[in-house]
């Protein structure tokens, strides 16, 4: 157990000082790392909770993705109805209780539908399923409804969309390294070091923008609005304040045909938006305006009408201004941002948030460094009063300990948040064990007679063996938090596994080297323990 | 140098015969903790029951009653405003909206700050947490789930290395442990969140690492002596063990505490339930784990059985001398 070659003393030695110098840019931070051109080395991150900034776990509304499915299902049927020769006459479309149901006028033309409408549904998977499942009741009423698996990919599609969406919007804010991940099937992370203010991350990210633009229904009268009947293919949406209008249910055109969406001034000098429209939106939007000079059209944000404006003359350049909201400087901002990044495939909602001042942050640092180093000098002290000679190597042991783990932690990226530093102070308590183990066997089999070589020697052997049972037992504990835990629970998991393995190097290992080589060099008879 | 010992070399304390009281004692105490925690419940934070926590800091200490006034007007239900140790520091605690969806938790976050800005303009939010009904109650079966996970590896991890005894005997030391923790804060009232989690999973850990010494000293010395009595053998390790016992929960503790002192009040409750857990699992492992082997009916094997599996099957048997 004694006996270390040259390449192994050399092997220990090299690995330690490694340790020591890769902890280094973690401790001097970032911009110290920047100065001294260390800043290519891989340093600890900082958890939200030290850094400041925040979290959010966003979930996708899965019953607003049917409801977009089911419009657009809506509107690919009738446009196939109409171009299929001969026209099929189809009527009362109804999208209801997560299925699309519609009757077919000639039950001759019933076959001709369902042909129509297969071809509107796709293979998912590998079984050969199809999205939509299509049948027919009596006789001439043709029912959709999505299957499982449709469901299942409509989702997948619209969080690979959204999770675009919202790294878009966050980059447009300028906040530097986020964190944008899916998590699950319907949920999205975001992790926001630094905000200030979470308010204005949850507006940007958290509206869908859906923007339309559709014509006023300007025959329907207010007695009409109020009693809620409008003719058919109209709708009634409302403003901001809640006054009602009805617009034609048919947008003639959508926010998917924008390129450019930016803050500007109307001509009363009020915030506004600017959009510009793609090359195809902006020849629509040029025949549309020619053809309603005079009459008000409505542009709608999620489903609100922000303002209707009057056509005065055809607006051919492709660009237009969306003003008359009770715009802020920041709310014409967050919709510029929204609008240009495109919609929200799906709504999302805030499930949960954790938001932590950079303050209160830098404040938690300083008591955990604090708390750290007391921690440290404490159990120094006391093994150095109990073990003397050995305790010195223990503590020498203990030191490197607190280097290396930072060090591994590093190079794998990992985060280091509060609890995690408990972990760190804890797991300084517990590494200190190995030594006491060691010592305390040592110290016994001397009161049992033997000289200090057997002695140290059956010491190191009886008590590694305990150390790793005991790590072993340890080590489990730390794994199934690591897997079970979430957040917290995680980042202190790490951190006590991350000790555990380097703890058992440093205070079996290098200690029992350094004891060896005591022993070899000094030959003692008896030893202080 | 005169080194320290905290414990005199070759104890002899009868800890066996003791059992018996602290068998009493452990039952009685684990039967108050369930108690407390059955009749008072646990403080549950945001994290677990949902709802919405705000960590308000102003310059002065601010007038407590005006403060739940301006929450209250809100109508989102009682506030409970509750000062740190520095009385400038608020924390304001509001409930789940009733048969909200899931996202409207979080819409009453502006609101109420945005309310709290405008009476006190001075105000800052050091912490938001929000946590929706359906979030919450995954955090709650997974944080069960991890502490049962945790109890269970673990034995039987000390079934497969030892005997089956042990692992049993340890087990109920860490239900124990466990109890007695929850005990602590439903007594308290400190609240339990999921930092309070990684606690308890740590004193899992941290017990099973202190009573798996004594097994381990107990499984040797089975080996060593095979004519003496259980109860001879027992009190031996558990007395052999017990520098090392005394060692390591003193530096744990003076780890824990410098945290508890220094290290703010965030981290507060996870280094109370440390200590706690610490202490209830040093005594558990000298008074409970090892005393229920011998009820268990484990006896060292006699010398014509098979070879016991274990990493020390070749130890060298010594005799115990006695000190000069």
């Amino acid at each position: 157990m004694l006996d270390f070659s040259r390449w192994k003393r050399w092997a220990i030695s090299l690995s330690l000082l490694l340790g020591v110098l890769l902890s280094i840019p973690s401790l001097m931070g970032e911009s110290n790392a920047n100065k001294y051109h260390l800043g290519f080395l891989p340093r600890i991150n900082l958890g939200l909770d030290l850094s400041g900034g925040s979290h959010l776990l966003l979930e996708a509304d899965t019953n607003d993705v049917l409801k977009s499915r089911l419009g657009a299902m809506d509107d690919s049927i009738r446009s196939a109805m109409r171009r299929h020769d001969p026209r099929i006459d189809i009527g009362d479309i109804s999208t209801s209780n997560g299925q699309l149901v519609f009757f077919v006028r000639d039950v001759a033309q019933v076959d001709a539908a369902v042909e129509e409408v297969r071809r509107l549904t796709n293979g998912v998977g590998t079984t050969g399923q199809r999205d939509w499942d299509v049948s027919v009741a009596d006789s001439n009423r043709v029912i959709m409804r999505p299957t499982q698996a449709g469901l299942d990919s409509f989702v997948a599609e619209a969080m690979k969309g959204a999770v675009d969406v919202v790294r878009n919007r966050i980059d447009a804010l300028g906040t530097r390294e986020p964190t944008i991940v899916q998590e699950g099937s319907d949920r999205i992370l975001v992790e926001v070091p630094g905000v200030q203010d979470p308010k204005v991350l949850k507006d940007t990210i958290g509206r869908t923008a859906k923007l339309e633009f559709k014509l006023v229904d300007i025959n329907v009268g207010q007695a009409q609005l109020v009693q809620n009947q409008v003719p058919f293919g109209d709708e009634i949406l409302h403003y901001e304040n809640g006054a009602p209008i009805a617009v034609q249910r048919r947008a003639i055109i959508s926010g998917t045909q924008l390129t450019d969406a930016k803050l500007s001034y109307d001509q009363n000098n009020l915030p506004a938006v600017s959009i510009s429209f793609d090359t195809e939106g902006a020849r629509r939007f040029g025949r549309v305006t020619q053809e309603n000079v005079g009459k008000p059209f409505a542009i709608i944000v999620d489903n609100v009408v922000i303002s209707a404006p009057t056509i005065n003359e055809p607006i051919l350049s492709g660009n237009a201004q969306i003003s008359g909201g009770n715009f802020t400087v920041e709310s014409a901002n967050t919709l510029a941002i929204a609008l240009k990044s495109g919609a929200l495939p799906v709504a999302l909602k805030v499930v949960e948030e954790r938001t932590v001042l950079a303050q209160l942050g830098a404040d938690s640092i300083r008591a955990g460094v604090t708390a750290s180093v007391i921690a440290v000098v404490a159990i120094v002290l006391f093994m150095l009063v109990t073990y003397g000679r050995f305790g010195i190597y223990a503590n020498i042991a203990v030191i490197l300990n607190v280097f290396v783990i930072l060090a591994v932690m590093a190079l794998f990226h990992g985060t280091l948040t509060l609890p995690g530093i408990a972990g760190f102070v804890l797991t300084i308590g517990t590494a200190v064990d190995a030594n006491v183990l060691i010592n305390e066997r040592i110290r016994e089999e001397r009161r049992r007679g033997r000289n200090v070589v057997q002695a140290v020697e059956l010491g190191y052997k009886e008590a590694s063996r305990t150390i790793f049972e005991a790590n072993a037992t340890h080590a489990i504990s730390g794994f199934v938090m690591l897997i079970m835990g979430s957040g917290p629970v995680k980042g202190f998991a790490i951190v006590l596994l991350i000790g555990i393995a380097t703890s058992v190097y440093t205070a079996v290992l290098f200690t029992r080297m350094l004891v060896a080589g005591y022993l070899r060099r000094q030959r003692p008879a008896t030893i202080h323990i | 140098m005169r080194l320290l010992k905290l414990i005199p070399d070759d104890t002899n304390i009868d800890f066996v015969r003791l059992r018996g009281w602290a068998f009493g004692l452990t039952l009685l105490l684990s039967i108050l903790a369930i108690g407390a925690a059955a009749t008072r419940g646990l403080n549950l934070g945001v994290d677990f029951v949902g709802g919405l926590s705000i960590e308000a800091r102003f310059s002065q200490p601010p007038p407590m009653e005006k403060l739940r006034a301006t929450v209250d007007r809100l109508g989102f239900g009682n506030v409970s405003p509750q000062q740190f140790g520095d009385k400038r520091i608020v924390s304001l605690r509001l409930p789940i909206p009733k048969g909200a969806d899931e996202g409207a938790t979080n819409a009453e976050v502006n609101q109420v700050q945005a309310a709290v800005k405008a009476e006190f303009p001075d105000v800052q939010f050091g912490k938001t947490d929000t946590v929706s009904g359906k979030v919450s109650g995954e955090l709650t079966t997974r944080g069960i789930i991890a502490v049962l996970l945790a109890m269970f590896a673990i034995a039987i991890w000390g079934w497969i290395r030892f005997e089956w005894q042990f692992g049993f005997s340890t087990f109920v030391a860490i239900l124990h442990d466990v109890l007695m923790t929850l005990g602590f804060f439903a007594i308290t009232r400190l609240e339990f969140d999921l930092t309070i989690v990684a606690a308890m999973l740590t004193i899992v850990g941290y017990s099973i690492n202190d009573k798996i010494v004594i097994d381990d000293r107990i499984r040797e010395n089975m080996r060593k002596y095979r004519q003496m009595d259980m109860r001879g053998i027992v009190n031996l390790s558990v007395n052999e063990t017990l520098p090392r016992t005394v060692m390591t929960s003193l530096t744990i503790l003076l780890a824990l505490v410098s945290l508890r002192l220094f290290g703010g009040h965030v981290l507060r409750g996870l280094t109370e339930a440390m200590i706690v857990g610490v202490i209830v699992g040093t005594y558990s492992s000298i008074y409970v784990s090892s005393s229920l082997l011998i009820s268990l009916g484990l006896k060292p094997q006699p010398l014509t059985a098979p070879k016991v599996k274990g990493v020390a099957e070749h130890a060298e048997r010594v005799t115990r001398r006695e000190t000069p």
